[in-house]
C-alpha cells in the first residue's frame, strides 16, 4: 500500500510544471478507459433500465410507464418458457459439464501418456465460436443426415435421435451441445487444481493405505473445492448468457421450445419491435448474473480476507 | 519357504492384473471421450472434401470414398447467402478486419490501464479498478439498445469501424484485469530505481514494463482474437448482409437452405469460420489455456 507515494516525486524539493505534468500523466491516460468504461456499465445499464420502465415500442421513447413491461413480460407464455429453459439448461449443463469435466481431469491426472494430445482434443471446441459447434450439431442432430440415419443405417431400424425436431427433448439437444463445448474449460481449471494439491497430502494418504478412490474423495477433492464453486460460477454466467449456442443450433425452436431470456431479448428488441418489454428482459438478465455474482464475489473477498488474517 | 514365495508371486500377479486392467480402463475411457470430441470435427473436415452426391448416398457420418476441393473454392467466392453470390471472403474479411484493430487497441489500452493501476496508484484507484472490473460481467444484451443509438448518432451502423468500437470498449474491462494482475507482480522497486535515475512516465512503460510483458501480452491478444472472432450477437445487431462479420454470415448461410442443403459447401464454411482460432489454439495452447485459467479464476 506504500506505492501511493510513488505518484510524488521522489527527491525534488521544489516542484516544477513539468513535474505536475508528470504526476497528471496516468490519470489522463487512464481518463479514456475509466470514461469508456463508465459510460458502458453505468450510463448504458441505466439507459436500458429506463428504457424498461417506459412506454417504448418500434423505437425507444421516453414516457413513463412504470412496470407495465415487467407485467407483460412475466405473464407472457414465452418468456416464462424462456425462464424455466434457463433453469433446466443451467442446471444439466454445470452438472453435466462439471462431471465430465472431473472425471476427464481425473483419467489425465494419473500419469498418463502422451497428456498434451488428451488436453488438446477435449479443449478444442472452446477455441471454435458457439455458432459453429450449433451449426455442426445441428446437422448431427438432423434425423434425415445425422447421428439417428448413421444408427439406423448401421441396422438398428428403430433408432431414434430426433432431439432437435421434438419439442419435448429439443433443450436437451442443447444442453447436450453446451456440455460438450464446455466440459474441456472445466477439465482444464479442474487440472490446473489437482496439479496445486500438496503431494506429501497425497503420499501421507498413499501411506495410510487409502485406495485410489478413497484418496481423491477424502483428500484431493477436497482441497479444491474452491475450484468447485468458481467453475459452477463461470458456468452459470455462460448459461444465462447463452445466445448464439441456440441461435445456431435450434433457433429457439420447434416452436418457441428452446426460447432463452437472450435470445427473448433479441426477438422482442429487433424483430417484433418491443423495446420497453425487450428491455424488461434484458434486466431480468442482468438481475439473475448479480444474484449469482454478487454472493459469489463476497464470498471471495471474505475468504482472501480470513486467509490473510491466517496466514 | 516355498509356500510363501508362490503366495507373494500370487499377490504380485494379481496386482500387476489389476494395474493393467486399471491402465486399460483409463485409456478406453480416454479414448472415447476423444473420439466424441473429435467425431464432429472429422465430420466437417471430411464432407468439406466429399461430393455433395456422396453425401446424400452415404449420409453424413461416413469415411470418404471422394476428394476434391471444388465446396472450399465454392464456399470462399461463390456460393450465395441471402441473394449475393460472393462466398464468405467478404464476410472473412470483415472479421479480420475487425478482430485485428480491436485485439491491439484493446491490448495496449490495457496494458497502459493495467501499468498505471498497479504502479501509479492514486487515491481511488482501487475503486476505479473494481469499477471497470464490472465490465467484465455485463451481459451484452444490456448494452444493445444503448450501443445501437450511439452507432447510429456516429454514422457507424453496420460498419466494422462500429463493431471495433464496440469490442474495444468491452474488451478494455478484459485487457485491464489481466495486464493489472500480471503487472502487480512486478517489484516495485525497480520502478523507484528507474524514477530516481529521472525516467519519467513513458520511459518507464517502454523501457521496463513492456519487455517484461509479452507472456501477458500474449495471453491477452489471444483471449481478445478468439473472443471478437467468435462473438455473434453484435455482429448479427448492428450489421447486415455484406457487412457482416464470418459468425452472422454463417447463420445466414446455413438457414437459408430451403432447397436440398448443401452439406458440402457449408462444411467448407463453416471450417473457414472456425479455421483463425483453432490455428491459434494448435500453436499458442499454452497461452490459450493460461488466459483461459487466469480469465477465469477472478
Amino acid at each position: 500500500m506504500s506505492i501511493h507515494d510513488l505518484s510524488v516525486p521522489i527527491a525534488v524539493p521544489a516542484r516544477s510544471w513539468r513535474d505536475r505534468l508528470g504526476s497528471i500523466v496516468p490519470i489522463l491516460v487512464l481518463a479514456p478507459s475509466l470514461a469508456a468504461s463508465f459510460v458502458y456499465v453505468f450510463v448504458f445499464t441505466g439507459w436500458t433500465l429506463y428504457l424498461s420502465l417506459s412506454d417504448s415500442t418500434l423505437l425507444p421513447s421516453y414516457g413513463f410507464a412504470g412496470l407495465d413491461n415487467y407485467v407483460s413480460l412475466w405473464s407472457n407464455r414465452r418468456w416464462n418458457i424462456a425462464y424455466t429453459n434457463l433453469f433446466l439448461f443451467s442446471g444439466f449443463y454445470i452438472v453435466g459439464s462439471m462431471a465430465v469435466g472431473l472425471l476427464l481431469a481425473i483419467l489425465i491426472d494419473q500419469r498418463v501418456r502422451g497428456e498434451a494430445v488428451w488436453r488438446t482434443i477435449f479443449l478444442y471446441p472452446l477455441a471454435v465460436s458457439f455458432i459453429v459447434t450449433g451449426t455442426v450439431w445441428s446437422w448431427l442432430y438432423n434425423p434425415a443426415d445425422g447421428i439417428q440415419a448413421l444408427v439406423r443405417g448401421l441396422g438398428w431400424s428403430d433408432f431414434s435421435f430426433a432431439l432437435t425436431s421434438d419439442r419435448n427433448h429439443a433443450i436437451y439437444a442443447v444442453i447436450i451441445t453446451g456440455v460438450w463445448q464446455s466440459s474441456g474449460f472445466a477439465m482444464a481449471l479442474f487440472l490446473a487444481g489437482l496439479r496445486s494439491v500438496d503431494p506429501d497430502l497425497v503420499k501421507a494418504a498413499q501411506i495410510d493405505g487409502a485406495s485410489v478412490v478413497r484418496t481423491y474423495r477424502k483428500v484431493i477433492l477436497p482441497t479444491i473445492a474452491p475450484i468447485f464453486l468458481a467453475v459452477a460460477v463461470i458456468q452459470i454466467q455462460f448459461a444465462i448468457k447463452t445466445f448464439d449456442l441456440v441461435a445456431a443450433l435450434t433457433r429457439g425452436g420447434p416452436g418457441i421450445s428452446t426460447t432463452f431470456p437472450a435470445i427473448y431479448v433479441y426477438d422482442l428488441m429487433f424483430q417484433r419491435g418491443e423495446i420497453g418489454e425487450g428491455a424488461a428482459a434484458a434486466v431480468m438478465m442482468l438481475a439473475a448474473l448479480a444474484v449469482v455474482l454478487v454472493p459469489y464475489s463476497l464470498w471471495v473477498v471474505w475468504r482472501r480476507r480470513a486467509e490473510a488474517g491466517n496466514g | 519357504m516355498a509356500e510363501l514365495a508362490a503366495a507373494i508371486d500370487l499377490e504380485a500377479a494379481s496386482a500387476s492384473r489389476r494395474h493393467f486392467w486399471s491402465r486399460f480402463a483409463i485409456y478406453g475411457l480416454l479414448t472415447v471421450f476423444a473420439a466424441i470430441y473429435l467425431i464432429p470435427l472429422l465430420v466437417v473436415v471430411f464432407n468439406s472434401f466429399r461430393e455433395q452426391a456422396e453425401i446424400a448416398r452415404d449420409g453424413l457420418i461416413s469415411l470418404p470414398k471422394t476428394f476434391r476441393l471444388e465446396a472450399w473454392t465454392q464456399a470462399w467466392s461463390t456460393y450465395c447467402i441471402a441473394g449475393t453470390c460472393q462466398g464468405m471472403q467478404r464476410n472473412f474479411l470483415n472479421s479480420l478486419w475487425m478482430t485485428i484493430p480491436a485485439t491491439i487497441i484493446s491490448t495496449l489500452l490495457g496494458a497502459v490501464n493495467g501499468y498505471v493501476l498497479s504502479k501509479w496508484r492514486f487515491r481511488g484507484s482501487e475503486v476505479l479498478f473494481t469499477l471497470m472490473l464490472l465490465g467484465v460481467f455485463m451481459p451484452g444484451q444490456i448494452a444493445l439498445m444503448p450501443w445501437a443509438f450511439v452507432l447510429g448518432k456516429l454514422g457507424l451502423t453496420n460498419s466494422t469501424y462500429g463493431l471495433i468500437l464496440v469490442h474495444v470498449v468491452q474488451g478494455i474491462s478484459f485487457t485491464t484485469l489481466f495486464c493489472r494482475n500480471y503487472y502487480v507482480g512486478i517489484p516495485d522497486d525497480l520502478i523507484k530505481a528507474a524514477r530516481i535515475d529521472g525516467a519519467g512516465f513513458w520511459r518507464i512503460f517502454w523501457k521496463i514494463m513492456m519487455p517484461l510483458s509479452p507472456p501477458i501480452l500474449i495471453v491477452t491478444v489471444i483471449w481478445q482474437f478468439t473472443g471478437i472472432w467468435n462473438e455473434y450477437l453484435f455482429g448479427v445487431v448492428f450489421t447486415s448482409g455484406q457487412a457482416q462479420p464470418i459468425t452472422a454470415a454463417l447463420v445466414a448461410l446455413t438457414a437459408s437452405g430451403t432447397t436440398a442443403r448443401s452439406y458440402d459447401v457449408m462444411s467448407a464454411a463453416v471450417l473457414i469460420g472456425a479455421l483463425p482460432p483453432l490455428l491459434i489454439y494448435l500453436f499458442g495452447g499454452k497461452y490459450f489455456v493460461r488466459g483461459l485459467t487466469q480469465g477465469a479464476i477472478k
